[in-house]
This record gives structure tokens, C-alpha cells and sequence, in this order.
């Protein structure tokens, strides 16, 4: 077994003061990131069953395939990430600043008020409720309640980040700016295109949304999460301080300007769509400082991707967030968007970043997390590679299978051929990534297995051979 | 400044925030503000739409007695709110967009390229362009086929396109049978035709050649 998994916590937190982590919601949010993980691809699964016509559940309209499509991106995004967020910052930021969280009841509040608004997102979605949103199809009765629980999640967290004295690091300018954006891109992307404005303008606000979304809530802060685990696993600082401070403002001044990317040729004017163009690839400029950074920082430590599992979890996503950008540079040119827009290349593009880079994070923070939590080394670290490798390979294979795919379709619809033969030539692609999804199942059952056989064996009576192993 | 508390927030957070929503968001808004958005009971005074709310209650005259009565405009438009609020629900918008692009021969395809004003009614809100096509675009869709056509192929898809993933909607229907729509059934019917009844070519019939046509040698 690595070192890095028997290895339990030597950091000083605990240190400081009791109650500076508070360690079970960690637990708590983790596990129930773990569960809406498993509703997304219980979705995922229904959806691709559809698209082969081997969906056996028919006649149910809570069962239907279209309705669980929506789950399976709301469950990803404000169930998975949103709660694995919250568990990963409960350990981060008063790690970072020292300080506790603003209030030990508000947190409990928040994870039990969080778990309601994803759970009435789902019920509410499968009920026939959705918002024509696209990433926020949260019923609109939940949107205030979400708003409400993201302003509560920033004053929490805000408050120990406000009483630190002298320099932040950079984890701290990640999530600061990331609670400001998540909020107001909420509250513009729920309420602006239902209420305020129609048409054309709505359109320009819902591509703000959709990629602020991923842009202004996940990427900031998934990047400071990375800053702060990495250097920790590594037991080195960041390589270059100053490409750190290029990633972070370039993120913030080009990431908000591309939202319109997602709608061109439709009719919104040609001026906004290049505008959205220039800083999508500017953007691509500012992401690849930050990969040098890391890879400066990992330089001369390269055999820890073999032995220590998290970080190797850490660099293969952010290899492939490297992939997705250098795809992003090129697809949202208008060369490319004639052939590739609607099809099934941007759905690739879609799974590329939100599982092959942010879950894999995810995964890599909780092989690291859990075993402190727990007080228990992994039950198999075998049972940990398989995981991994389950994965990538699945997520892989579906990547480049829907690339291709896209590249056909948009020459099958370019050609005037009849539609059908679009549906026909997609028939091999999405068997091929109806396996590519069952492995990316699998790897998640496996971690799951793994947990809890973890789990029985952290409860088992003080003095067995595992506690004498610890110690 | 680049690294305080203040700066990260007031200019990272909120400046930076509100520059793009003034330049993407502002600026779209300002461009349209005199283009008049259309209520629903305009929406429900076209010619074409009317014909087919029509013909929808001579089809299935019980069904239609049974959920809207007489087809007025005003029950007309409620069809048009219902059906919109059923396309939303169902996410037939994550698998057909509506909107024709100027490129990759989509005009010859289906039509009109998409303008502006095209989609500033009291339906489009939000705007229902997606972003995936799995099925062909919508925008075009009303009056190219019969309302009966329509109902078959949201009871079972393949009956009519044997090759299409699109699920079976058979909550459209009444004792699960697709000769009896039910109010959900009629009002996105009703939906579907109003897509593109704004326009002069209303219907306008795919160029459809098949497959086995295109292929063969023109020498033969």
C-alpha cells in the first residue's frame, strides 16, 4: 500500500483546537455527494438505453428517459459537485485559515437545507416542473430557496476568510471570488430569462448561465482545491507564484465574457458571438499557464503519480482538462461549429469536463479524505485502482466515441442526407458509449464496495490487529 | 491589490461579473428593447394555428369536448401555454433545438434561417433554443405534418421511424390509446403546430429523397 493511504493526518489542524474541522459533515457531505452521484448515473444509464431503443421502462412518465436526462445533469452538477464542494471547503478553509467556520449549527442547517433543495430538484423535475434552463432546470419555486442557501453557504465560509490577517493564499482568491460568482450567476441565470427578458436577450443570458455555471462556480473552485491539496501531497509549495496570480485574474476577466459561445449562428449578433469567441481562446491561453504551474510543481516528483493514488487522480484530470480546453479553443471557432454544434461531440466535450476532470478531482480528494475521516486505511488499495482505471477507460472511450460521433452527424446533416440516416449512423456510437458508461458504473461500485468495507472495518472494537496497524 | 480581500472581491468577484453582464447580457437587451413582445392571445390569433386547433377537434372530437370545449381563441391559448409548459417538463428541448442556423445547409433543410423576432413572445421565455439535436429542429415542425400523424408518433415513435430513440409519451393518452389525446396530448400537439406558424412558408415540406435513390448511378 502507498504511503500516502496508511499514512494517517499529520497536519497540525487538530492542533489548533478541537473543533476547527468539523470532520463528520466532511463525512456526511461526501457520502451524500456519493449517493446523487449514483441518481446521475442511474439517469446517465436510462438516457443511454433510450438512445439504443433498449430502454425496457416505458408507459411511466417517471421513468421517462427525457425527464431523467435533466436529473442526471442536476444531480451531477448541485448534487455531486455542489455537495462534494461543500465537504472539500468544510476541510480546506479553516485548514487554510485557522479559524473555525461561522457557526457550527448554520453548518448543519446548511447541509440538511442543501439536501432538500437537490432532493426537491429531483422529485420536482421527475414530477413534470422543470425550468427551461438548461443546467438549471430547478423547479422555480426551489430558485429563491437555492439563492438563499448559497448566501448562507458564503457567509459561513466568508467569515473565517474575512478575519485572517496578512497574505491569502491562493486557494483563498479561488473561493472568495467563487462565492460572489456562484450567487449572482444563480440569481442571473434562474430568474433573468424567465422573468424579465424574452427571445434573442434570454438566449445571450442562458449561454451566461450554462457556462458561467461550470466557468464561475465549479472550475474556481475545483482549481482552489487543487492549489491547496496538491502542494500537500507533494509536501512542495507551488512552483511559481506568479503564474498562480496570471491563472487566477485571467480566469476572472475572460471566463464571464464566454457564455455566448454557446449559442452561434443563432440570432444573436455576430459582434457578441466573436467577442465570446476571442475570450474563449483567451481563456485557453490563461488555462495552459496554470497546467505549466502545476506540472512545474509536480516536476522532479513524477514517481508520486504512480505510488500515491490522489495525486495521481489530480494530474490525469487536469491532463484532461488540458484536452478539453485545447478542444474548447478549436470547437468554439465558427469553422468548427458548422460541423460539430448539436451533435454529439459537445455531449463528449460535456463528460470530458464535468467527469473525466472535476469528478475525477472529486475522487481523488475523497481516496485522500476518507481514510482521515474514518480513522482507517482503505480496505484495498487494488480495489482503489481499479476505480481509477474503471474510470479513465470509461470515461476515455466515451470521449473520443463521441467526438467521432459528432463528426459524423454533423456531416450526415451537412449532406442533406434524410435525418434517419444521422440516427442510424449514431446506432455503433452509442452502443460503444452505453459500455464506456456501465465501466464508469463499475468503477463507481467498486469505490463504493471499497467504502464500505472501510467502514466495517473503522467500526470494528478498539485493540483488532487494524487499530494496532494505525498506531 | 492582487492579492487582497477587497481586490479579489470587488474586482475579481463583482467588477469582473458585472463587465461581462453589461457587454453579453446589457447589450442584447438594448439591441431588442423596442422589438415588442408578442402576449400568448396574439400568438393566438394566427390563421394557421387556428386551423389546426381546429382540426385537432374534428379528429378527436370527444377528447377535445372533454379537455377544451369549443376551440376559441381564448381555449386556444391556454392549449399554447399547456403545450409549451409539457415541452419544458418533458425536455423535448434537450433533444430538438429551434433554431435554423445560416450554415451547413439547415435553410435548405428546414427553411427560414432564425431571426430575432422570431422568438420575442410571452413562449419564449425562456428562450427554447437547445443545444443538442438528437431528433431534427422544431422551429419549422408546424404544419409539416397532420395532427394524427403527430399523435401516433408521440404514442410510439418507431411506429412511424423505426430507426428513432425518442421515448414513448403514452401519459399524452387517455386509456393508452393514441386515438384519444388527452389535455397534455392535445396541448402539445397544439404547440408543436404553433412552431413556425408565424411564417409565410407555413407548411414547408422537407425535400426528402431516400437513401436508396441518392445512392443509386444516375447512369444506370
Amino acid at each position: 500500500m502507498s504511503k500516502i493511504t496508511t499514512r494517517i493526518d499529520d497536519n497540525r489542524a487538530d492542533d489548533i483546537g478541537p473543533g476547527l474541522v468539523e470532520e463528520r459533515l466532511v463525512l456526511w457531505y461526501f457520502l451524500a455527494a456519493l449517493a446523487y452521484l449514483f441518481i446521475s448515473l442511474s439517469g446517465g444509464f436510462l438516457m443511454a438505453l433510450q438512445l439504443v431503443q433498449w430502454n425496457p421502462i416505458t408507459g411511466s412518465e417517471y421513468f421517462s428517459p427525457g425527464r431523467w436526462r435533466m436529473v442526471h445533469t442536476n444531480a451531477i452538477a448541485y448534487g455531486f459537485l455542489a455537495n462534494s464542494f461543500l465537504g472539500a471547503l468544510h476541510w480546506a478553509i479553516p485548514r487554510l485559515t485557522l479559524k473555525p467556520v461561522l457557526s457550527r449549527p448554520l453548518s448543519y442547517f446548511i447541509f440538511a437545507a442543501w439536501q432538500v433543495v437537490v432532493v426537491s430538484t429531483a422529485v420536482g423535475i421527475l414530477m413534470g416542473q422543470a425550468q427551461g434552463i438548461e443546467w438549471g432546470e430547478t423547479p422555480v419555486w426551489i430558485d429563491p430557496l437555492a439563492l438563499v442557501g448559497l448566501a448562507l453557504v458564503a457567509a459561513n465560509f466568508m467569515a473565517p476568510i474575512v478575519r485572517t490577517k496578512g497574505p491569502l493564499y491562493v486557494s483563498l482568491w479561488y473561493f472568495m471570488a467563487a462565492f460572489v460568482w456562484t450567487f449572482l450567476t444563480y440569481a442571473m441565470g434562474n430568474f433573468m430569462p424567465q422573468y424579465f427578458v424574452p427571445g434573442t436577450s434570454a438566449g445571450a443570458i442562458a449561454g451566461l448561465f450554462i457556462h458561467d455555471l461550470v466557468g464561475l462556480f465549479v472550475t474556481p473552485l475545483a482549481w482552489g482545491l487543487m492549489y491547496y491539496f496538491v502542494p500537500i501531497l507533494l509536501k512542495k509549495p507551488i512552483w511559481s507564484h506568479g503564474l498562480s496570480l496570471v491563472g487566477f485574474w485571467g480566469l476572472a476577466f475572460f471566463y464571464p465574457l464566454n457564455g455566448i459561445h454557446h449559442f452561434l449562428y443563432t440570432p444573436i449578433p455576430d459582434f457578441l458571438e466573436y467577442g465570446a469567441i476571442v475570450s474563449t481562446i483567451a481563456v485557453e491561453f490563461v488555462v495552459t499557464t496554470v497546467i505549466i504551474n502545476f506540472f512545474g510543481t509536480i516536476w522532479g516528483s513524477g514517481r508520486a503519480i504512480v505510488t500515491n493514488l490522489p495525486i495521481r487522480w489530480f494530474y490525469t484530470g487536469m491532463v484532461l482538462y488540458f484536452i478539453t480546453c485545447a478542444q474548447c479553443a478549436m470547437q468554439v471557432t465558427h469553422t468548427f461549429q458548422k460541423l460539430i454544434h448539436f451533435s454529439d461531440w459537445v455531449v463528449g466535450h460535456a463528460h470530458l469536463v464535468m467527469f473525466g476532470v472535476f469528478s475525477m478531482w472529486f475522487f481523488g480528494m475523497m481516496t485522500y479524505l476518507f481514510p482521515r475521516l474514518l480513522k482507517q486505511p482503505w480496505y484495498s488499495r487494488n480495489l482503489c485502482e481499479w476505480h481509477f482505471w474503471l474510470s479513465l477507460a470509461g470515461i476515455f472511450v466515451m470521449f473520443i466515441d463521441l467526438t467521432l460521433a459528432g463528426v459524423f452527424q454533423g456531416f450526415y446533416w451537412g449532406s442533406l442526407q434524410p435525418w434517419e440516416a444521422s440516427v442510424e449512423g449514431s446506432y455503433p456510437f452509442w452502443i460503444t458509449r452505453l459500455f464506456a458508461g456501465l465501466a464508469i458504473i463499475a468503477g463507481q461500485l467498486v469505490f463504493i464496495y471499497n467504502l464500505w468495507q472501510t467502514w466495517r472495518l473503522s467500526h470494528r472494537p478498539v485493540g483488532s490487529y487494524s487499530a494496532a496497524a494505525i498506531a | 491589490m492582487f492579492e487582497s480581500k477587497s481586490g479579489i472581491l470587488l474586482i475579481g468577484g463583482l467588477g469582473f461579473f458585472l463587465f461581462a453582464f453589461l457587454s453579453n447580457a446589457l447589450v442584447p437587451i438594448l439591441l431588442y428593447r423596442h422589438l415588442p413582445e408578442k402576449t400568448i392571445e396574439e400568438l393566438a390569433e394566427n390563421q394557421n394555428l387556428i386551423y389546426q386547433f381546429e382540426d385537432l377537434r374534428v379528429r378527436y372530437p370527444e377528447q377535445f369536448e372533454k379537455y377544451y370545449g369549443e376551440p376559441t381563441q381564448e381555449n386556444l391559448a391556454a392549449a399554447l401555454e399547456l403545450g409549451r409548459e409539457v415541452y419544458t417538463a418533458e425536455g423535448c428541448w434537450h433533444c430538438h433545438s429551434q433554431f435554423v442556423r445560416p450554415v451547413s445547409n439547415e435553410s435548405v433543410r428546414w427553411g427560414k434561417v432564425a431571426s430575432s423576432d422570431e422568438y420575442q413572445n410571452v413562449l419564449q421565455r425562456p428562450v427554447m433554443w437547445g443545444t443538442r439535436r438528437v431528433g431534427p429542429d422544431l422551429s419549422r415542425e408546424g404544419g409539416r405534418r397532420g395532427n394524427d400523424w403527430q399523435a401516433l408518433h408521440f404514442y410510439d415513435p418507431p411506429m412511424l421511424s423505426p430507426s428513432s430513440p425518442m421515448p414513448r409519451y403514452t401519459w399524452f393518452f387517455d386509456e393508452n390509446d393514441p386515438a384519444k389525446p388527452n389535455r397534455r396530448g392535445l396541448a402539445i400537439i397544439t404547440y408543436v403546430q404553433w412552431l413556425g406558424s408565424w411564417l409565410e412558408q407555413y407548411p414547408l415540406y422537407e425535400r426528402f429523397i431516400p437513401l436508396e435513390e441518392q445512392m443509386q448511378n444516375p447512369l444506370e
